[in-house]
């Protein structure tokens, strides 16, 4: 599609993503060889120069985090491949187009750091895409084309907060999927109590093109603050709902009409949720802004993982965010009160108003308790659980109000 | 049947292995049994009672016996929106089972579960991990037919 940049998807379907030799081909592990070469202060700083920002939902300059980590005799890289955010298959997507562009992602960064040792914690729904690294593991290691640097593959089980980055770390190491306190940070402190670089998949597996063309030309790509492509996953009431890589300047309301072909059966638009199911709801009048993570800020709104749910003007907004709120209320890991007592009263406020016996001062609550969760949860879930439900209430309050006995 | 001890036992070497294994037993097993939960414990160096936190923290393990075919019903919001509802009573129908329980004769249980990475063709179940595309009401019995 020519609305489209294909950068990480470039050879999509027509290289074997277990085959080393393919990726080679096309001229993969040229940037590995390449890194290799430089000194790792000049490494990094190429990669922090090309503007290379987190794809997993922080927006984070890759090269920074890489920055901090200090000399220590054993690091590791982790690659993110919990992929738990609904709505959201883009990094199996990679995997299966180009799981060998991430290996080699991987091994750039542990040259980098100085680590011979990364690990995938991809979640447990994959285990396919487990089957497919290992072998394409296999494969880049028979041909030499990671050296040194090993990679192992772990399974996550099922828990949506494991994507955190300290959560994902503890299980790892074979524990409970629970946020650790920061700092320390995983660079400074992480698996094993090591430094740990934590990337996601789409951040790694830019690397290569970045390496072999350049920091300067990937800068050059997309919005200027958040360069680079992004794979977006376009689900709900759209003509065509699949996987997309656009450059990052890319307009919401393009991929929703021209990616996404519009709305289904003739329907008119009412919202679009975009960074997944902690993402906010975003009326019409604000669609005409570039998908990158600043310009979604400045709407109130975020990139996150780059999901993008779109509804009709027929789907019933109360009752969505509900099934959400339901959502946080089960992934809650309970470590810390905010959280754990705010997602179960969210979900117990949304049931009430979703059933037409709020009134106001329900809502008053819910907006007040929102308040409380942003401020005092320990992770990005319990921070993120309310997005949806503040959002809606700010754009379709009508919707709510609708729903709410009559000053009872 | 692969004795659970010789699956564990595979995996010691892994630090923090505990969830390899986990993963393994009920691939052998469907579940996790209490005997081996008691086992990993033993062999990956933790109590008794963390190794029945970690086997419980996951939703994607099962301390419980199930049957031969997991059913699991995504209801994430895109699966939600694409009927999930529907399909989910289908299958209660069908099966003559709730959520959470398991057929007579051990062959199907039925879960529910958050979005399984498949949003491209919702709504979609899985069933003992392959997924199941562009599942509707009507579609129900023709799909469990298959497994016997
Ligand atoms: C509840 C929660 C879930 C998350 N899930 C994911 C995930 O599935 N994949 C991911 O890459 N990052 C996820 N993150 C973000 C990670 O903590 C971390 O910022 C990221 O892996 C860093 O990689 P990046 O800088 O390349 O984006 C999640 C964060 C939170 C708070
Ligand atoms: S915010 Fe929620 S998920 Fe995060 S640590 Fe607290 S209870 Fe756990
Ligand atoms: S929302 Fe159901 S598979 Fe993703």
């Amino acid at each position: 599609m020519a609305e489209e940049m294909r950068l990480l998807l470039e050879h999509a379907d027509k290289i074997d993503p277990r085959q080393a030799e393919d990726y080679i081909k096309v001229g993969g592990y040229k940037g590995l060889e390449k890194a290799r070469q430089m000194n790792r202060k000049d490494l990094i700083q190429e990669v922090k120069s090309s503007g290379l920002r987190g794809r997993g939902g922080a927006g984070f300059n890759a090269g920074m985090k890489w920055s901090f980590v200090p000399p220590a005799p054993v690091k590791y890289v982790v690659c993110n491949l919990d992929e738990g955010e609904p709505g959201t298959y883009k990094d199996r997507i990679i995997c299966e187009k180009n799981a060998q562009a991430l290996l080699e992602g991987m091994a750039i960064c542990g040259t980098a750091i100085e680590s011979k040792q990364g690990y995938i914690y991809c979640r447990g729904e994959y285990p396919f895409v487990v089957e497919l690294l290992n072998k394409a593991i296999q494969s880049a290691k028979a041909v030499g084309a990671l050296g040194d640097f090993d990679i192992e593959v772990r399974m996550g089980a099922g828990a949506y907060v494991c994507g955190e980055e300290t959560a994902l770390i503890e299980s790892i190491e074979g524990h409970r999927g629970e946020p650790r306190f920061k700092p320390p940070f995983p660079g400074v402190a992480g698996l094993w109590g090591v430094p740990t670089v934590v990337n996601n998949v789409e951040t790694f597996a830019a690397l290569p093109y970045i390496l072999t063309k350049g920091a300067e030309w990937y800068a050059s790509i997309g919005a200027p603050k958040y360069p680079g492509t992004k794979v977006l996953t376009l689900t709900g009431d759209v003509n065509n709902p699949t996987y997309f890589e656009v450059p990052t300047n890319y307009l919401l309301k393009d991929v929703i009409y021209k990616l996404g072909g519009g709305i289904k059966n003739g329907k008119k638009f009412k919202a679009v949720q975009v960074g997944g199911t902690s993402g906010a709801f975003i009326p019409e009048q604000n669609l005409n802004t570039s998908i990158d993570f600043d310009s979604m800020g400045a709407i109130g709104a975020a990139l996150g993982s780059g999901a993008v749910l779109v509804l009709d003007e027929t789907r019933d907004i109360v009752d969505i965010v509900t099934r959400i709120s339901k959502f946080f209320e089960h992934e809650s890991c309970g470590k810390c009160n905010p959280c754990r007592e705010g997602t179960f009263r969210c979900r117990e406020i949304m049931e009430k108003i979703n059933a037409g016996r709020a009134t106001e001062a329900d809502i008053n609550n819910i907006l007040l308790l929102a308040k409380v969760m942003k401020r005092a949860a320990l992770c990005g879930l319990g921070q993120a659980a309310p997005i949806p439900i503040t959002s809606t209430i700010e754009h379709f309050g009508h919707e709510y109000r609708r729903k709410l006995l009559q000053y009872a | 049947m692969a004795n659970y001890k010789d699956i564990i036992n595979s995996l010691q070497d892994k630090q923090g292995g505990i969830i390899e294994a986990f993963h393994a037993l009920q691939r052998e097993y469907n579940y996790i049994p209490e005997e081996a939960i008691t086992e990993a414990a033993k062999v990956f160096g933790v109590s008794q009672a963390q190794a029945y936190g970690v086997a419980t923290f996951y939703s994607y393990l099962s301390v419980e016996k199930r049957g031969k075919y997991i059913i699991r019903m995504c209801e994430s919001a895109p699966c939600h929106v694409a009927g999930a509802d529907a399909v989910i009573r289908a299958i209660e129908k069908h099966l003559g089972i709730k959520v959470g329980e398991t057929t007579a004769d051990g062959k199907f249980t039925l879960e529910l579960t958050e979005c399984v990475g498949q949003c491209q063709a919702t709504p979609v179940i899985t069933v003992n991990s392959e997924p199941v595309f562009n599942v509707s009401a009507v579609k129900v019995p023709e799909i469990l037919s298959a497994y016997k």
